[in-house]
């Protein structure tokens, strides 16, 4: 075979801790990059949040607080991501039988439908 | 009438078990052949690849059983001598520079698995899979929780553990990167990085690879609970943030950015998962999406097995090397999950004990297998424990860093 190479104790060692440093600094670099990007689009995010939020508080005030979606059966509010209450209600349904707990001890905090 | 039949009887594959001097060693490999189809079939492991890879060997070594007089095998599906003019350079010294990386003589001469092959040879089916595997990946668990790319990073001490330990075996460097990329627990990068660097090893390392991946669930949990403490096993994690769609748009293209500039030879892996993992976050691409995750992901899945296991003729797969590299690739693996917990405990203590070390075990890049096992561990210890999310985190970082490490062993010993 073309081009083989036959390292000695050292060169190996070398080369094996030099790639392990090469894959941590890789996803390390990468994961600041995530990590910027992230909080860059969190904060995008949050400022046409806020925005509305400051305009109206008279409004705010005045108005009842509209209410939460919830799923039925659960104890507390389940946030529901393409999925419909009914199957929520049964895949808590389903969930607290497997665990063998009662369902008000369990608390749910999203459910989303995997595409 | 009776020479006619004679010259049939001379001319079968069962008389060329005894006439073929390497005729014992295809009839093992036909044995080992039928022992990976009950492991695909009945016992489940890996069955998508481990069948094509079982029928791939089967085919090869029971149409390489007859050869002729002057040595050439007529009607055999995959020639192991054709692909080896093809690599070998003392054969262009000796005058064969027409074989020299000629798939044109491979067409001409080959047969059906050798023509497949070159699929593999030329780094197409792996990265193809890769495009699937990134059509079907949701980074949003790795987004959402970044950190986990460092446990993905942690789990590839086995794929340097190993590439060490298959140096003082007596393998080459080429070799020893190849054996150890079994630890990045991902079988098409360990397929390309073998094809690259030492294509003789391509049956046994990609047999190892696919088993250990398909083992997982008794490789880890041994090790996971010698690591870690019942305290430490129990610990809920806390919801992870939402992703927004445009993160998860964004994702792939920065990583493809990013991660290509730093290592230029992880090109072909990382820009297909990206690429693929890109047509389903766009929302846009819906019916490229559905292509690169069902159909061409299984023609490809059948092309790739099946010319796999064909490089596993009895000739070259015989051999000590072949025990060693099972050896190994168990040593690569259970490193691997170990690099992966001990970091998992590190962040678990740093974190004031927010972290589930559990989730560490789930960098190897076996996905979702590895971030299952997580999610069962953590459960035994704790019954309304849910990890499986917060270990799918690691599991795709795992991905994206065996494809860096594949990438670093390639641009350092692919000459």
């Amino acid at each position: 075979m073309e081009g083989r190479l036959t390292l000695n104790i050292g060169d190996n060692l070398l080369d094996a801790l030099l790639g392990y440093l090469v894959v941590f600094i890789g996803l390390t670099l990468l994961m600041c990059v995530v990590v910027i990007t992230g909080k860059i689009m969190v904060a995008k995010l949050k400022k046409p949040a806020e925005a509305p939020a400051a305009e109206t508080p008279a409004a705010k005030a005045a108005a009842p607080a509209a209410p939460k979606k919830l799923a039925p059966g659960s104890a507390g509010d389940v946030k529901l991501y393409d999925t419909d209450p009914r199957d929520a209600a049964m895949i808590m349904a389903i969930v607290a039988d497997k665990l063998q707990k009662p369902l008000n001890e369990l608390r749910f905090v999203s459910i989303k439908e995997v595409k | 009438m009776l020479e006619s039949l004679g010259k049939l009887v001379t001319e079968s594959g069962f008389a060329g078990f005894f006439s073929n001097p390497d005729g014992w060693r295809n009839l093992v490999m036909i044995a080992i052949a039928c022992v990976l189809l009950y492991l695909g079939i009945k016992k489940q492991y890996e069955p998508l690849l481990m069948v094509g890879i079982a029928m791939g060997c089967l085919l090869a070594n029971v149409s390489s059983v007859f050869m002729t007089a002057d040595g050439s095998l007529p009607d055999a599906l995959y020639h192991q001598d054709l692909w080896d003019r093809f690599l070998n350079v003392e054969a262009y010294k000796e005058g064969y520079e027409e074989y020299l990386h000629n798939y044109g003589y491979i067409l001409a001469e080959g047969g059906l698995i050798d023509i497949l092959y070159i699929g593999v040879k030329a780094g197409i089916y792996p990265c193809l899979i890769f495009m699937g595997i990134g059509a079907m990946t949701d980074f949003g668990p790795l987004i959402s929780n970044p950190k986990s790319l460092l446990l993905g990073a942690a789990a590839q001490f086995g794929v340097f553990f190993a590439f060490f330990g298959a140096n003082l075996l007596g393998f080459d460097a080429q070799q020893s990167a190849s054996i150890g990329i079994i630890g990045g627990a991902d079988g098409p990068t360990a397929i390309l990085t073998t094809t690259k660097l030492a294509p003789e090893l391509l049956g046994p390392i990609a047999v190892a690879a696919y088993s250990y991946m398909a083992l997982i669930p008794m490789i880890q949990p041994p090790i996971m609970r010698a690591l870690t403490t019942e305290k430490e096993r129990s610990v809920k994690m806390t919801q992870l943030r939402e992703v927004s769609k445009t993160e998860k748009i964004l994702f792939p293209i920065i990583v493809t950015i990013f991660v290509v500039l730093l290592l230029p030879s992880t090109a072909p892996l990382i820009g297909c998962l990206m690429f693929g993992n890109l047509l389903k976050e766009t929302g846009v691409t819906e019916r490229l999406s559905d292509v690169a995750q069902n159909a061409l992901m299984n023609i490809v899945t059948l092309f790739l097995g099946i010319s796999v296991g064909a490089t596993m003729v009895g000739s070259r797969f015989l051999t000590l090397d072949t025990i060693k590299i099972v050896v190994l690739g168990l040593i690569a693996f259970s490193f691997s999950t170990i690099g992966g917990l001990l970091v998992g405990k590190l962040m678990y203590k740093l974190s004031g004990g927010k972290i589930n070390p559990l989730i560490g075990s789930a960098g190897v890049s076996a996905v979702p297998m590895a971030a299952r096992v997580s999610q069962r561990e953590g459960q035994k210890a704790n019954p309304s424990n849910f990890l499986l999310m917060h270990a799918m985190g690691p599991n795709v970082a795992g991905v994206i860093g065996s494809a860096i490490a594949a990438g670093f062993l390639i641009s350092m010993f692919g000459g």
